[in-house]
């Protein structure tokens, strides 16, 4: 199959299920609804289960259910309706059910604007719920790449039994752009006759299968958490990807950027080396696990003497990027949350300011 | 001499936690004994609320999933649609259902999800200590409604049968009791043509139950069973709200 022009947000469905993911629960919200729109007619004819449920609560909850019983599921939202999924995110995590979500962030707080936006970093990366759960949270920057992780989403969702999010932005969904599906990334699911509900007689068992995240003595809640936070440390040690660019030069700043604004800065880069200056960029392509260490190298380099965080929102991703520096260079942070993704013009301004 | 009385299969052997005189235990074991005649606990899944029933899981021998508060309806659906072939319940009590979880109930209901949902109401949150719930009687005196319910404030007691009645997809509703023996086989009887249609993939079914907290009303077990005999069934009337054969009549 050669390339094929289509809108991100379909590209996401049928990435969904090239990856034998044949389950979809949704709540219309802008700018993703193509998505189901996609599905509604995509799901029936691969045989497939697609729901539109009353609200994103509902949905988080049936997503909890169906993956609670051994199903391959995913959902697709924007920032509001992740709010809204938050609660269940957190019991998913806890009860450790691999659940795919895709976000496609708006701007916020509130209802925001549907504009492209990274307003979201802080609630994908940090828990957007309550208690101490981590997502494994992957950033596409063109619809390819988001096609490639959402096929790659579902095998490290089992993997870890955790939820994993996909945060794109507005640009990701609407834009059109070529694609080409991988065909083999279709993975068996996993064996989950030790933990999930698929009925006794399933899994030819006498004994019960119980998904849940009510632990009312101490230490067993404890034993919870130190086993949650090893699959987390896990995914730190197995999971960080990253792209670097240009940083075979003596480059004098360093850029730390992901998603939409990242295509932004490699324009920057390039536009700037034709100055005679250079610059280089580290793209996290996970934001957890966040590239701490080849950051910190980067950073490093003795030609180096400063490094931005240039985010679509008011600084969120920057406390990452200063915690891998280690204040061994000075961090800035650039960016802007109303919508309009800066120009190039905008950022080299920035970027000489300090110079 | 053959035992002509035992515990169903259904039932684990772990004493519950549930308070003397509490009507969750008769109830449990009315849905272990329909399980076990209808042959089905190797492919059934309970959904565990939050309030009292939360630790049911550990009272049942099949598969079982805890719900978020409110929550057990969009769980159910979730499996259900996934995987039609299991039997899936929702055991919920009348904060879990009827304040929380409103918009899940009627939203799975409307949507005809084929589960069986297990509704107990006994007037008050119980696992928090007996605070008044959407089912509260007027006047009745709560931890949170010291006065007792003042109906001007926060309205009349909500009648969740009737209320899923008014749906046209719901086909089976019905309110039971466990108040005396002659209720416990009329609800047995409810229950186990709930699991029925559910098995038939005919319909949503809600068997709503008239209980009891003597805990939180602080009253006496038999004190407790009385109080609900004059005050809830006047209101909370019992019957068969909606059945499939009803509506094909019509």
């Amino acid at each position: 199959m050669g390339k094929i022009l289509m809108k991100g947000n379909e590209a996401i469905g049928e990435a969904a299920i090239r990856a034998g993911c044949l389950n979809y629960f949704a709540y219309p919200i802008t700018p993703q609804s193509e998505v189901a729109e996609y599905l509604s007619h995509r799901m029936p004819e691969v045989g497939g289960v697609f729901l539109q449920g009353e609200s994103e609560i509902a949905v988080g909850n049936m997503l909890f259910g169906a993956a609670g019983c051994g199903a391959r599921v995913f959902t697709t939202s924007s920032s509001p309706g992740i709010s809204l999924m938050s609660e269940a995110i957190s019991y998913i995590s806890s009860a450790q059910c691999p659940v795919v979500f895709v976000n496609i962030v708006r701007g916020g707080p509130g209802l925001g604007g549907i504009l492209p936006s990274q307003a979201d970093y802080f609630q994908a990366t940090k828990g957007g719920g309550h208690g101490d759960y981590r997502l494994l949270v992957m950033a596409p920057a063109s619809v390819q790449e988001a096609v490639e992780m959402v096929m790659k989403a579902f095998p490290l969702a089992e993997k870890y039994r955790n939820p994993v999010m996909i945060l794109g932005d507005g640009l990701i969904g609407q834009m059109m752009e070529p694609v080409e599906f991988p065909e083999h990334l279709k993975s068996e699911p996993s064996n989950k006759d030790d933990w999930a509900t698929n009925g006794m007689d399933t899994r030819k068992s006498n004994k019960p299968n119980l998904v849940k995240s009510l632990f009312l003595n101490a230490e067993l809640l404890e034993e919870h958490n130190i086993l949650l936070k090893a699959k987390y440390d896990r995914m730190k040690q197995e999971e960080v990807r990253y792209e670097s660019y240009n940083v075979d030069t003596d480059y004098q700043a360093l850029i730390v950027s992901f998603g939409t604004m990242s295509r932004v800065c490699r324009t920057v880069i390039d536009n700037l080396k034709t100055q005679g200056f250079e610059t280089a960029m580290i793209r996290p392509q996970t934001l957890f696990p966040f590239p701490e260490e080849p950051i910190k190298q980067a950073a490093l380099k003795e030609s180096c003497k400063v490094v931005f965080s240039i985010e679509l929102n008011m600084g969120q991703m920057v406390e990452d990027v200063e915690r891998s520096v280690q204040g061994n260079r000075p961090v800035h942070w650039y960016g802007k949350a109303g919508g309009d993704v800066p120009t190039p013009e905008e950022v080299i301004e920035v970027i000489k300011s300090f110079f | 001499m053959a035992k002509t009385f035992k515990k169903p299969q259904a039932l684990s052997d772990q004493p519950t936690h549930y308070c003397p005189g509490c009507t969750h235990g008769i109830i449990h074991r009315l849905v272990a004994e329909v399980i076990d005649e209808l042959g089905i606990r190797g492919r059934t899944v309970g959904i565990a609320p939050v309030g009292c029933a939360v630790l049911a899981y550990n009272y049942f021998t099949f598969d079982f999933q805890e719900a978020a508060h409110g929550r057990a309806p969009a769980m159910a659906t979730g499996i259900k649609r996934v995987r039609p072939d299991l039997i899936v319940f929702t055991y919920q009590g009348d904060g879990d259902l009827a304040s929380i979880g409103m918009g899940e109930i009627i939203h799975a209901a409307n949507r005809g999800e084929k589960f069986t949902t297990i509704f107990v109401n006994n007037t008050v949150y119980g696992m928090t200590g007996g605070q008044m719930a959407p089912t509260t009687l007027q006047g009745q005196r709560t931890t949170t409604s010291p006065a007792g319910r003042n109906v001007e404030e926060v309205g009349m007691p909500v009648k969740m049968a009737e209320l899923i009645s008014a749906l046209e997809t719901p086909a089976y509703v019905t309110r039971q009791t466990v108040l005396k023996p002659k209720y416990v086989v009329r609800a047995k009887k409810a229950i186990k043509k709930a699991f029925q249609y559910q098995l038939e993939g005919r319909c949503f079914s809600l068997v709503e139950l008239v209980s009891t907290c003597p805990t939180n009303w602080g009253l006496t077990p038999v004190e407790a069973i009385k109080w609900a005999e004059d005050n809830m069934l006047p209101y909370f009337k019992l019957g068969e709200y909606k059945t499939p054969d009803t509506v094909e009549e019509d």
